[in-house]
């Protein structure tokens, strides 16, 4: 049997008393679109902030590939493949979109460490900046700074950045969170177009664009996973009906 | 040399004129403490500029260096260029020790214990008599460079131009450099650059040992300017004047710590001979910089071209762009 992108085994953190996550295993197969579902404070976001190592786990085991990333600082998970957007905007709001693109295609790279040449006559480093940048429609304004960019293209840098780690496993944190109609209908064709051999796991709101998008979802409760599966076996559980109307 | 280092090559070359200009040793001088001065808070702009950590310990660099180098060169007999090297070499390997201590906090954290370990080397300094000389500190440091004339105060001015140039070289080009934009990144966005790869705290170190080595140069000449160290170079007062030297002139900026250099500098000594409470007007003028400029003189002036420019063409038939609109403000 293959073994999957991602393997979460019995995960669990406290924040003091406070189980944020609970004994959440999962399994998340090469290439599959996963979805988080769960009300506010079901753990979906600390679960992300896990994997990629902004938390440490008190119990429980994350391996990529076949490789534990529990104990790993979050820059050597980067170099396992793993990337992820935040659901607030984390983009150099100084710097240019190019330049932001460019920092981050920088990291897992040498030339990060260079202290005398200068960073921004890089012809090959902005060449691939430029790429990422179109594939999600934003090459035009490439040397527009952060700050003087719409809310919408930001989202979008948001994305690219995390591209440009060319990831094997995406997570993306809400990637539509304020986004107009328009803008979210580019968004979404935009998480259509990603390669299929990359493995991502979202979290939305946005039920339209999640199930259209995600072929397998995980339903999140209180820090426990109450049930996994398909989008018919999710719609059709009455559990989902339980955690999102109470009743 | 491109236009953007022209300024900084006319600023250097006035300082370089002085000693032709004045025949009184007292503006030359003067001049040779303004450039000491910027290059330590060249040193210090990389940490409060650049890596977002404000420092309220920076003399501890000046001082371990001017310390050491008084040490070897008066009690150890070093001559005076070994005695500097070693001194460099010894400060950056305390500096070094200290920064596995500093760079563990960031904002008021990195506040204080800057300042506690600028204090505990102050603390040394002033009570270890027997090695330190105490408050009487200690004199009679050799300059370097016996054939070169560096006794002469217009030689030694242009030796701290000279280092005043390699630093601003250095980190003009460091400032500009894949590392110090990934310094910056990790002030604004320390968790998106460890995401990507980065190592923050290292990035950091790097930032940190700069700061420590142009400080520890600035420690050097001062100590062969004045030829003398005391515990004072090293009291807190003297820490927050350098970081008033830095926000003064602009954070972040190349020119900013020049520029405020100059200020606190010439202040101090030229104010100080017309009005007793020299320092009651340095107060002031601060006041006055967070009134009306608050990131620094540097930006403050380039946004003053910019709007003058952008004032020009409005001159001609578009006049009543000048014009506030009512309600415009705000």
């Amino acid at each position: 049997m293959a073994e999957p992108a991602l393997r979460i085994d019995g995960l669990s953190k406290q924040f003091g008393g406070l189980p944020a996550v609970s004994d959440v295993s999962l399994d998340i197969m090469s290439g599959e679109r996963h979805l988080l579902l769960g009300p506010n404070g079901a753990g979906k976001t600390t679960l992300f902030n896990l994997v990629c190592g902004d938390l440490t786990p008190t119990r429980g085991s994350i391996r990529l590939f076949g490789s534990e990333l529990v104990g790993l600082p979050p820059r050597r998970r980067a170099a396992f493949g793993l990337a992820r957007t935040y659901q607030i905007l984390t983009l150099f709001p100084h710097e240019t979109l190019c330049r932001n693109v460019m920092l981050a295609l920088n990291g897992l790279r040498r030339e990060k460490w260079r202290a005398w040449t200068a960073f921004g006559t890089d012809a090959r480093l902005r060449a691939e900046a430029l790429a990422v940048l179109d594939r999600v429609k934003l090459a035009d304004l490439a040397d527009r700074p952060v700050s003087q960019t719409a809310y919408g293209d930001r989202r979008r840098l948001e994305i690219a950045m995390a591209l440009a780690l060319s990831p094997r496993l995406l997570l993306l944190d809400e990637p539509l969170a304020g986004l107009s109609r328009d803008e979210r209908v580019t968004v979404q064709a935009l998480l259509a177009e990603l390669p299929s051999d990359v493995t991502v796991v979202l979290i939305e709101h946005d039920m339209d664009v999640a199930l259209a998008f995600a072929e397998r979802i995980t339903l999140l409760h209180h820090g426990r996973v109450v049930t996994t599966g398909s989008r018919a076996d999710i719609a059709a559980d009455p559990r989902t009906r339980e955690v999102y109307l109470g009743a | 040399m491109s236009a953007r280092a022209l300024p900084f090559a006319l600023a250097l070359v006035a300082m370089a004129l002085v000693p032709l200009v004045s025949t009184s040793p007292f503006y030359v001088n003067l001049t040779s403490q303004v450039a000491i001065a910027a290059i330590g808070a060249l040193g210090l702009n990389v940490l409060v500029g650049h890596a977002g950590l404000n420092s309220l310990g920076f003399a501890v660099f000046p001082g371990l260096a001017a310390y050491l180098v008084a040490w070897l060169s008066t009690v150890g007999g070093f001559d005076p260029v070994p005695a500097g090297l070693l001194a460099l070499a010894g400060t950056l390997l305390v500096s070094a020790g200290f920064a596995l201590v500093a760079l563990r906090t960031t904002g008021l954290g990195f506040v204080m214990i800057t300042m506690a370990l600028c204090q505990i080397v102050w603390g040394a300094a002033y009570r270890w008599t027997s090695v330190t000389g105490g408050d009487n500190g200690l004199s009679g440091i050799a300059r370097p460079g016996a054939g070169l004339g560096l006794e002469r105060p217009e030689v030694f001015l242009w030796l701290c131009l000279c280092v005043l140039a390699l630093a601003l070289l250095q980190l003009g080009r460091f400032f500009d450099s894949p590392l110090g934009v990934a310094l910056r990144g990790s002030r604004d966005q320390p968790r998106r650059m460890n995401a990507v790869g980065y190592d923050v705290w290292r990035i950091r170190f790097v930032a940190w040992m700069l700061a420590a080595a142009w400080g520890a140069a600035a420690g050097l000449l001062y100590a062969w300017y004045h030829q003398f160290v005391s515990p004072h170079m090293m009291a807190v007062t003297a820490s927050a004047e350098v970081l008033l030297m830095v926000v003064a002139g602009g954070a972040g900026t190349l020119a900013g710590p020049l520029v405020g250099a100059a200020l606190v500098v010439l202040l101090k000594n030229l104010a100080s001979i017309w009005i007793e409470r020299w320092v009651m007007l340095l107060g002031f003028t601060f006041v006055v910089i967070v009134l009306v400029v608050p990131d620094g003189i540097v930006p403050g002036l380039g946004r003053l071209k910019g709007a003058l420019k952008r004032m020009r063409p409005a001159s001609g038939p578009t006049i009543s762009k000048l014009v506030p609109r009512e309600g415009a403000d705000g």
